[in-house]
């Protein structure tokens, strides 16, 4: 009915019409663009608001800043080290346990697994994602860092750390530098540096695992056949084969891990016992910058506000940098299948 | 001989590659059961008829109203500002700006809001809602809802923006042209051939948006701030479910702990009904398209 009343109209009317649906179309353009750039805008926007809310603590203690591991609200001096040290620490411990395990979970379902285990494996592994962080820094506190101090505590301070129970320093402590003093301590709880970095293994295995098992199954069947054809065993395959062919993927999900691991904030503030005091022991209690931000912005004011955006400003540029190289090394094996 | 010990090597290193993978995925299935087991077991023993119909914990026999009505406010105020804009955005990527450099700088930074730290995101709103409304109403508001509202939906406007990008990338362009060559303006086009098309993957997106901010907490402490009164005023503090459980979590008290642990189980099953509808929704929606 709309196209005879189109037909039988005069030609103004069609270009009426036509002019009025260009300029719709420009509009509704512009009102998609706007909200696109929002995206942009909030990024941006987070990175100025923290480093201008930071802009005392920056101007005040300058570089130094980051050197000082002074933390000591009623002397109004601040430095990020501690903070800074404890994120790096326990993300660097969560991708030491979540690397080799992710890589395992990912072989296992595109390799080993049954067909039939495979969807319902996955799915499960991926339901560790969905469960909220609050959940994890439960029960990492009221469960797994008590196990952790009754079970497993006792054995690392005894064979590798330099101050054990018995007295007597094991062969591993007293030969290999550092060992012993990263587990020599005489903290009785179980919320450590090292607990924490566990419980974030747990929560970014199944983004690592995820990212690495979606590349596995790009890499070109006819590859894989001929390395089986010349007699390569499964291993060989995965490990010549298909990780040089998608070792810039994998990295790039080991940098998503690594990026959700710097900036977990629940799970942390509950398990790393928030001590601003720098130790070289992994036994002992630290503070990471989220954990430090979530415990003390509420009652701060003056200059540990300000340090406390500061670090926040400090986070988010490591957070963003980590995610843009993850991204790209993403994007590298994307363009590489022509996608 | 030779040649058979170095068979025999390559096939044991094969089968303790392939066994270690399998201890793997035993190691990530093991976690889960024990935290989902613990979740379960404290959580339901600690599940009463108080829990949803009394107010704060710090009575006698309180409850956890005060808290879901709360999240429930928040999450929804989070949604209603995240989907129109997010659901654009998207279309503005997937439909107007494909292949255009703005458009993959803004595609490859939604990429990274969607996994940035909440904390930063939480401070970002503090400074740019509750900083101002606080100069404004010269003290009276300070945190307030909204504010908690506008940080959940800084994230999750990135996941439905992703979402709408890619379910609308998989509609088929054959469609698109039928439409333009019948002389179509792109906005309806786009709003009532391509939005239909893509529905239930955007409907996907927008639960899975839910899903992900209804456990966040770390925007929620900065902006949000909770309150230990049942409040249905946006302009108000506002008490949240992960809040609460956060804040019973570090009491002493084992009564109150156990009263986290029952909000902790209702989170967690609302989170995991959540991913399971939009995941049976998304299964659905690929069946219909091969």
């Amino acid at each position: 009915m709309q196209a005879n009343e189109a037909a039988s109209a005069p030609f103004s009317t069609q270009e009426v019409r036509a002019r009025r649906d260009a300029r719709d179309d420009r509009l509704f353009g512009w009102l998609l663009k706007g909200c696109a750039l929002l995206v942009l805008a909030s990024l941006l926007g987070a990175a100025g608001a923290t480093l201008w809310g930071g802009r005392d603590a920056f101007a005040h203690f300058g570089l130094g800043f980051l050197t000082s591991s002074e933390w000591n609200p009623s002397d109004d001096v601040y430095g990020a080290l501690v903070p800074v040290f404890g994120t790096l620490i326990t993300s660097f411990i969560a991708l030491l346990v979540a690397v080799p395990i992710s890589f395992g979970i990912a072989l296992y379902l595109s390799e080993v697994a049954p067909p039939w285990l495979r969807t319902p494996v996955s799915s499960a592994i991926e339901l560790l994602a969905g469960i909220p962080s609050i959940i994890y820094g439960m029960w990492g506190l009221f469960v797994f860092a008590p196990f952790f101090a009754d079970h497993v505590k006792p054995w690392l301070t005894n064979y590798l750390g330099n101050q054990p129970d018995d007295g007597k320093v094991s062969w591993v402590a007293a030969h290999v530098p550092f060992i012993g003093r990263m587990f020599g301590n005489d903290n009785p709880f179980g919320g450590s540096v090292l607990t924490a970095g566990i419980v974030l293994a747990i929560m970014i295995i199944p983004f690592i695992s995820s990212v690495m098992r979606e590349v596995f199954q790009t890499v070109p069947t006819r590859l894989k056949e001929s390395a089986y054809a010349l007699g390569s065993s499964t291993w060989e395959v995965v490990w010549d084969i298909v990780l040089p062919y998608t070792r810039s993927a994998v990295i790039g999900g080991i940098f998503l891990g690594l990026g959700r691991a710097l900036g977990e904030t629940m799970a942390v503030t509950f398990i790393i016992g928030n001590k601003m005091k720098l130790s070289p022991s992994l036994l002992d209690p630290g503070a990471s910058i989220a954990s430090t931000i979530a415990n003390q912005f509420g009652e701060a004011a003056g200059l540990q506000k300000s340090a406390l955006m500061a670090l926040a400003f400090l986070l988010f540029v490591v957070t963003f940098i980590v995610l843009m190289i993850a991204r790209l090394m993403l994007r590298r094996l994307a363009h590489k299948e022509g996608r | 001989m030779l040649s058979s010990s170095l068979y025999l090597r390559r096939r044991v290193k094969n089968v303790i590659a392939l066994g270690l993978s399998s201890v793997a995925t035993l190691i990530g299935l093991v976690f889960l059961a024990w935290i989902l087991w613990e979740t379960l077991r404290q959580g339901i023993g600690a599940i009463n008829w108080n829990l949803f119909s009394k107010i704060s914990v710090y009575r006698e026999n309180g409850g956890l109203a005060n808290a879901m009505v709360g999240s429930l406010i928040l999450d929804l105020l989070g949604i209603a500002i995240a989907t129109p804009i997010g659901v654009l955005a998207g279309t503005w990527l997937a439909e107007y700006a494909n292949r255009t450099r703005l458009g993959e700088s803004i595609r490859f930074l939604n990429d990274i809001l969607l996994s940035a730290p909440s904390i930063v995101l939480g401070l970002f709103v503090y400074t740019i809602v509750v900083l101002p409304t606080t100069a404004l109403t010269h003290g009276d508001t300070t945190f307030s809802g909204l504010a908690g509202g506008i940080a959940l939906a800084l994230i999750a406007l990135p996941v439905i923006v992703r979402t709408t990008d890619e379910m609308l990338r998989l509609v088929p362009s054959t469609l698109r042209e039928a439409a333009l060559s019948l002389g179509i303006p792109q906005w309806k086009l786009t709003m009532q051939i391509l939005m239909r098309g893509a529905r239930s993957g955007i409907i996907t997106g927008v639960l899975l948006a839910l899903a992900r901010i209804s456990g966040e907490t770390a925007p929620l402490l900065f902006t949000a701030f909770g309150n230990n009164f049942l409040t249905f005023n946006p302009m108000d503090k506002m008490p949240s479910l992960p809040q609460a459980i956060y804040e019973y979590t570090k009491d002493p008290d084992p009564a109150i702990n156990a009263i986290a642990w029952a909000g902790a189980f209702v989170i967690t099953m609302f989170v995991l009904a959540l991913s399971l509808l939009s995941r049976l929704i998304l299964s659905r929606n690929k069946v219909s398209h091969d």
